[in-house]
């Protein structure tokens, strides 16, 4: 049992070591024009990537995924608060289990 | 400053929304398994990354090698540097006593919320906000699940799978709505996800890395400048 000690402390340590290095040891530099620009995509690119194909298998159902998807996207561009999103998204993956 | 913690705090509560579910129910996974209450309280506070808690659980009671799981929670969790430089060049001046809390908060959702906001700059303690409700929402829901110890229904706990995908697809689409490069940007990075995900079948930690990185150049080759990106 001491080895899930082992586990969870080193977990810790390559978890946290790339969430403070960069922050620690860029934050005073300036990057050059591409690379900051590169950096200016990251989030879009990384959110689409979390996303996707994530979202498929993130319920037992595709088909109940798929209807989540869709009701987060239209909610979405209706510009509602982010709450209604997620709740709409998880109502819509509910009445799909039920309904299939 | 309180007034932008607060704001943080506040920004915040979808996050926490999405989390606790997902906590109780790491929480519950662990105790059905059989892991020691403290270890699985103890993973919350020092990992405080959802994906790979869940990974590694499977892998401890499938009696994979700590190093292995050490390793595999390495390449889970890498994205993390990622988003950790992008707010580094984004981040208003922080002392260095703070910066160690704040790194502690460098979630996907809380990144994404932050990064996405209108403003250029990122205050330090609207970020230490964010990332605390999160952290707070996280350990509290993993201690609801471990004391639960009784099965939520099935179908309502599939339901809240869907939250946090639910949630980035809020913060991500009103911004493809504004702006033609990010749409097309967007839609290169899924079709990207996809190929490497189906066809290379490599893990998801891989796949969001490599995706990030492959995306993000094609579209600072495309967009070259500033003002691409609203226009």
């Amino acid at each position: 049992m001491d080895n899930l000690w082992l586990i969870i402390i080193g977990m810790g340590i390559v978890t946290y070591l790339p969430r403070i290095f960069p922050l620690a040891l860029l934050k005073d530099m300036k990057f050059p024009p591409f690379l900051k620009r590169f950096f200016e995509f990251v989030p879009y690119t990384i959110l689409t990537s979390l996303i996707f194909p994530g979202i498929l298998t993130s319920v037992e159902h595709i088909e109940a995924a798929v209807m989540g998807f869709i009701t987060a996207i239209l909610l979405s561009l209706f510009r509602v608060n982010i709450i209604v999103v997620v709740l709409g998204s998880i109502i819509a993956v509910y009445i799909t289990n039920i309904l299939l | 400053m309180k007034n932008h913690f607060l704001k943080g705090i506040k920004a915040g509560i979808p996050i926490a929304i999405g989390y606790i579910p997902i906590a109780i129910t790491f929480g519950l996974l662990a105790e059905s398994y059989n892991i020691p209450n403290h270890i699985s309280i103890m993973m919350s506070l020092l990992v405080f990354a959802g994906a790979s808690q869940f990974v590694a659980i499977n892998l401890i009671i499938s009696g994979v090698s700590p190093f292995e799981i050490i390793l595999t929670t390495f390449i889970v969790n890498f994205r993390h540097f990622l988003m950790s430089a992008s707010l580094s060049q984004r981040l208003d001046k922080v002392s260095n006593k703070i910066l160690p809390f704040l790194a502690v908060g460098v979630t996907d959702e809380a990144f994404s919320l932050s990064a996405l906001e209108k403003k250029q700059k990122i205050n330090p303690s609207y970020l230490l906000g964010l990332g605390l409700i999160g952290y707070a929402a996280w350990n509290i829901g993993t201690m609801i699940g471990l004391l639960l110890a009784l099965s939520i229904p099935q179908i309502i706990q599939d339901s809240m799978g869907i939250a946090l995908y639910a949630m980035f697809i809020g913060i991500l689409v009103p911004n493809i709505k504004n702006s033609k490069p990010i749409f097309i940007i967007v839609l290169i990075a899924i079709t990207i996800s996809l190929i490497i995900n189906y066809s290379l079948h490599l893990s998801s930690g891989w796949t969001i890395i490599i995706t990030t990185i492959i995306a993000s150049f094609i579209g600072a080759i495309i967009y070259p400048k500033e003002r691409d990106i609203n226009g």
